[in-house]
């Protein structure tokens, strides 16, 4: 054992396996974005896919919600190194989405509503790991948490789970989004602590 | 890009902010210095090897390896009450960074530039107001201050100086207004927003941090009054 830090571990939490390393667990739900809160009408709302090759693939709020829908419990990790346990979320799982879509991309750069975007390998989509969502706990999802929808990819750092999703576009290279460019991993997983450059 | 390695950092001088606050100056032997608005995460370790890391704004800005941070005692917290009544100088923590390319102000932005802190949120607009007036650039910028009463503000003499240099200064008292304030206590109202900052006309880019709800309803407001969504930059502060 190196130094440590005289004084400290007084107060300290209870550790947990399901908690991945450097972050603490939270009964609250913080906001963490990067400005304003969109607010989009449910009317106004669409989402759609594009392909490497420009195939474009819309839905309204309407027709994905005449897709199946899926009850995910999960837990949530926050590269602000908070982590919350056990999040009731309803959507729609991004293998549906794809069923139908003909790609062999593999990076998918995440759009949002406001003009963020964030980059998020396929395979991290596919295969039962990530939705689009919303609800949450048995509400629609406020406006602050990403609502009316948001990507929900729970195994990466929560900022990969795009809030006020309005799109997924298939491609070939993988490359950074806004998060991404400003600081953040290109993969973001917590169990490696891929948090930052 | 090769990932943020984990500094020794050695506790140089504490200081007294408020009650609950205090600033912390760190000597970090191979920091490389950070822009104005920057983070950094902080790791401590118990003497049986137990770990916590949590992330705090910077309030100092530019080159060289001091660090001054500020930190607000979060109550029930684990990391903010050692930082801000236990830990003293000389005493060991370790940190990485600078992190966060976005919440930042850059000397060459000719943008006018409309701050806006609740409570601790203060802290990297501190360092953004810092070097602005460092910079000595002559382009407009504003600073709107929420705190609950005058003695919760973290750096007032500070923030009073730097009106002399070209950032004046608004303050709102949500709880308790000082004596003779010509404002009531409150939460400033949308048309007092409007007032009391840069208009949309001139396009100021706005950083605004502090508590999450404060944040929410402020950037709802500035955008009401007319701002562009992507004009605002925001940084919320969660718990613990």
């Amino acid at each position: 054992m190196a130094e440590f830090s005289r004084g400290f571990g007084a107060r300290r939490r209870a550790s947990d396996p399901q908690l991945p390393p450097g972050q603490y667990l939270t009964d609250d739900f913080p906001v963490l974005s990067a400005g304003p809160t969109p607010r989009i009408r449910i009317e106004d709302w669409q989402f759609a896919i594009r392909t490497e090759t420009g195939a474009t693939t819309t839905w309204t709020w309407d027709e994905i919600h005449a897709l199946p829908i899926e009850d995910v419990h999960t837990d949530i990790h926050c590269v602000t190194r908070w982590s919350k346990f056990g999040t009731s979320w309803r959507g729609v799982s991004v293998d549906t989405l794809l069923a139908d879509i003909d790609s062999a991309a593999p990076s998918v750069m995440a759009h949002s509503y406001g003009g963020y975007s964030t980059n998020v390998p396929v395979k991290d989509l596919m295969g039962g790991k990530a939705w689009v969502v919303f609800e949450f706990d048995g509400e629609p999802l406020a406006p602050e948490h990403g609502g009316p929808a948001r990507l929900l990819v729970p195994h990466l750092y929560f900022w990969k789970s795009a809030k006020w999703v309005r799109g997924l576009v298939l491609q070939s290279r993988d490359e950074p989004g806004f998060w991404e460019q400003n600081g953040y991993n290109m993969h973001g997983d917590p169990w490696r602590e891929e948090r930052y450059w | 890009m090769t990932a943020t390695p984990w500094l020794p950092a050695h506790v140089e001088t504490v200081t007294p902010l408020t009650a609950h606050a205090r600033s912390l100056v760190l000597d970090v032997p191979g920091w490389t210095g950070s822009l104005p608005g920057q983070h950094l995460d902080i790791r401590l370790t118990a003497e049986d090897g137990y770990r916590a890391e949590r992330s705090y704004s910077i309030a100092s800005f530019g080159p060289g390896e001091r660090v001054e941070l500020a930190v607000d005692e979060v109550e029930d917290g684990e990391v903010s009450p050692y930082l801000v009544e236990e830990v003293r100088p000389g005493d060991f923590l370790e940190v990485k960074g600078p992190l966060g390319q976005y919440f930042v102000w850059r000397e060459d932005d000719p943008s006018p530039v409309q701050l806006i802190a609740g409570g601790s949120g203060i802290v990297p607009l501190l360092s953004i107001a810092r070097a602005r007036a460092a910079a000595g650039t002559a382009q407009p910028f504003r600073l709107l201050y929420s705190v609950r009463s005058a003695p919760d503000a973290l750096y007032a003499d500070e923030i009073e100086e730097l009106r002399a240099r070209g950032i004046p200064t608004e303050w709102i008292h949500t709880r308790l207004a000082p004596p003779g304030s010509p404002r009531a206590a409150g939460r400033v109202s949308l048309a007092e927003l409007e007032r009391l900052t840069i208009p949309p006309s001139e396009r100021p880019l706005i950083y605004i941090c502090g508590p999450t709800a404060f944040v929410e309803s402020t950037a709802d407001a500035v955008v009401a009054a007319g701002h562009p969504p992507l004009r605002v930059r925001t940084e919320r502060f969660g718990g613990a």
